[in-house]
């Protein structure tokens, strides 16, 4: 029952495309300068790197079923980001260990997300809820109200900076095309991949055809933990200066972006680029709404009105008469 | 997977853990606080905790059916504003009766809205509303940009400090919802809940009018968010288009404290309206307990967290035995 020949990553690129260019007619666009649209297509592309990379664990978790999701991912980022920017403190020989910290304690979250859907039967939106609520909870006991850091100068060169002075690309987009890439094969080509679309389908036919349901619940929320960690690490390298709230408005666009990518939020199909073109989709609408100097009542509308329509041209449910 | 004891037993009463944490809950607050069943001090919780109250009776309704409603914090929030910006301080109690029921009506509508998108688009209920709560928040904010404005104070009064017979309005409040949810759940129509929570597509081979049953949910939900709205406004007296925003995520934790299942078709309302009252007394011993501020979040989201945990890790023991 295909009704629209072009698949959710295709259109939703097609469209970022098509508004992209018709953003250039609006009074304060771009106009015809064509070198003031590519840096701000650069800039746009830039910003969804961050919403990508967070959407990633989603997309993993949203594809294993059982109705997975990960409402902590927010406060994950927000979690790692103020640890990298404490530890890190200014010094580039730092940053490794870092980024290894980010990427355990976000997996630690997960795992505990993990666990309590697992063993203790909790619904995924309730228990990633809960810990999203924890995690919120020890930030603020940590943080007690105020960090002393700094970002290193290299997190500053390699994320936030162009791959080099003459050359205009951020090194941001790079870092998120070769992710994309490990993404991909991690998905199509690893039995990692495979059996998370098996559980994703089916959880009892994937356990009678030899999947470890329960190690592949506990390793998918790990995983998504860490990813939601190194967005963090990634989002603070950005920024350079953290706050209690950086991570919490990335949480529902990574939802948002995953399901404009095509993938199922009942699990079993979809794919990492369609997080990623929607995660482009996303940034892009938000930021022209930004440009265009609205309100933030009319921007929030038509953001919601937005959203609505295009889930509406590709993320229905079957229907029950099939 | 449920056919342990204490799983029987919970999907026989799904209200009885809400009502062990409850008198838990319950019996910690008086330790701390020995006046709480004073009417007075009774009813000054009570109050604050009716609009979290009606809003997880409508949340319940929604998951009852097997779906979620994101959005009911931007619905509170739009009837605050219409309320603070069209009655005003200086108003009437005509008028004010007027816009209440403006408010129902809007309420009604904007659930109508989730519910066509959910039942007739067939739309996941988690992205529609979310969709939806941007359009309903936004449309909060476009009413009354900054917070202002307000009711007569003699209503909010009203509101405040009504005990007839020594009982909080609010029981009564309570009473009504519980007495209509015990008779709708009599009717044709709650059996159809039930079976459209449990198994949908089974519901529609046995010719349960699926779409509309679902959609009836939404407008439930949107009403009860109405009512939820025009509670939170008599209590608080002003208006704030940021009012409802926190209340969502705390009517699904109340649902789920409740013992309603979150995939639909088991549990009930009258769970999920302990499960709220317990989410406000745990509030209230976290305050009374002196807990520094720092901690205060991480405590509170513990001991959700712990309360959520619990049956599981009954079952778990149970499952070694």
């Amino acid at each position: 029952m295909k009704r629209f020949a072009i698949s959710p990553p295709v259109a939703a690129l097609v469209l970022s495309v098509v508004l992209f260019l018709l953003s250039g007619l609006l009074p304060n666009g771009y106009g015809s300068d064509v070198n003031v649209a590519i840096s701000q297509a650069t800039n746009i592309l830039r910003l969804s790197v961050f919403l990508g990379v967070i959407a990633a664990g989603q997309t993993l978790v949203i594809i294993s079923g059982f109705e997975g999701i990960d409402l902590s991912a927010g406060s994950i980022v927000t979690m790692t980001a103020i640890l990298t920017y404490v530890y890190v403190s200014g010094e580039n020989d730092k940053v490794l260990v870092a980024l290894l910290i980010s990427l355990v304690v976000g997996a630690v979250i997960g795992f505990f997300n993990g666990v309590g859907i697992t063993f203790l039967k909790i619904s995924p939106f309730v228990m990633t809820l809960g810990m999203s609520g924890v995690v919120t909870g020890a930030i603020i006991v940590i943080n007690h109200g105020n960090v002393s850091g700094k970002v290193a100068p290299i997190m500053t060169r390699l994320i936030a900076r162009p791959v080099a002075p003459h050359i205009p690309i951020p090194s941001a987009l790079v870092i998120w095309l070769i992710f994309g890439l490990l993404m991909w094969l991690l998905l199509e080509r690893t039995t990692f991949g495979k059996n998370l679309f098996a559980i994703g389908t089916n959880r009892v036919t994937a356990k009678l055809s030899g999947v470890n349901v329960i190690g592949m619940n506990l390793a998918t929320y790990s995983l998504a933990g860490a990813l939601a960690g190194f967005g963090g690490f990634l989002l603070v390298g950005n920024t350079g200066v953290v706050l209690i709230s950086l991570g919490q408005p990335y949480l529902f666009p990574s939802i948002a972006a995953v399901a404009v990518g095509g993938t199922l939020l009942s699990g079993g199909k979809g794919s990492y680029w369609g997080t990623m073109a929607g995660a482009i989709l996303l940034t892009l609408i938000t930021s022209l709404l930004t440009t265009m100097q609205m309100p933030d009542s009319v921007r929030r509308m038509v953001l919601g009105a937005t959203l609505l329509v295009l889930i509406s041209i590709y993320g229905r449910q079957k229907t029950l008469r099939q | 997977m449920k056919g342990f004891a204490w799983g029987g037993l919970m999907s026989r009463y799904p209200a009885l853990f809400a009502l062990v944490l409850l008198v838990i809950a319950l019996s910690i607050n008086l330790i701390l606080q020995p006046n709480m069943f004073a009417s007075d001090t009774l009813n000054s919780n009570m109050r604050v905790f009716l609009p979290i109250i009606l809003l997880t009776v409508g949340q319940a309704i929604v998951m009852l059916g097997g779906g979620i409603d994101i959005s009911v914090g931007g619905i509170v929030s739009i009837v605050n504003t219409i309320l603070a910006t069209r009655v005003g301080l200086e108003g009437s109690a005509e008028a004010m009766w007027q816009y209440v029921a403006i408010s129902l009506l809007v309420g009604a509508l904007a659930g109508a809205i989730n519910g066509f998108f959910i039942s007739y688009l067939r739309l996941q209920p988690i992205i529609t509303t979310y969709a939806t709560s941007f359009l309903y928040a936004g449309f909060a904010l476009f009413i009354l940009p900054n917070p202002g404005g307000g009711i007569p104070a003699a209503i909010a009064q009203f509101y405040r400090t009504t005990i007839p017979i020594g009982i909080p309005l609010a029981f009564y409040v309570i009473a009504v919802v519980v007495m209509l949810w015990v008779y709708l759940r009599s009717t044709r129509y709650g059996g159809f809940l039930y079976a459209v929570g449990g198994n949908a597509e089974a519901a529609y081979k046995t010719a349960v009018p699926v779409s509309r049953v679902i959609f009836s949910t939404y407008v439930i939900s949107g009403l009860m968010a109405a009512f939820s709205g025009i509670a939170i406004t008599m209590l608080s007296g002003s208006g704030n288009a940021d009012i409802g925003s926190a209340m969502t995520l705390n009517s699904i934790t109340g649902v789920v404290i409740g013992g309603t299942a979150f995939s639909g078709g088991v549990g009930g309302v009258v769970g999920p309206i302990m499960g709220a009252i317990t989410l406000g007394i745990i509030q209230n011993i976290i305050s009374f307990a002196g807990i520094t501020t720092w901690w205060e979040t991480l405590a509170k989201a513990s001991i959700i967290v712990v309360a959520l945990a619990i049956p599981g890790i009954v079952n778990l023991f149970r499952r070694r035995e």
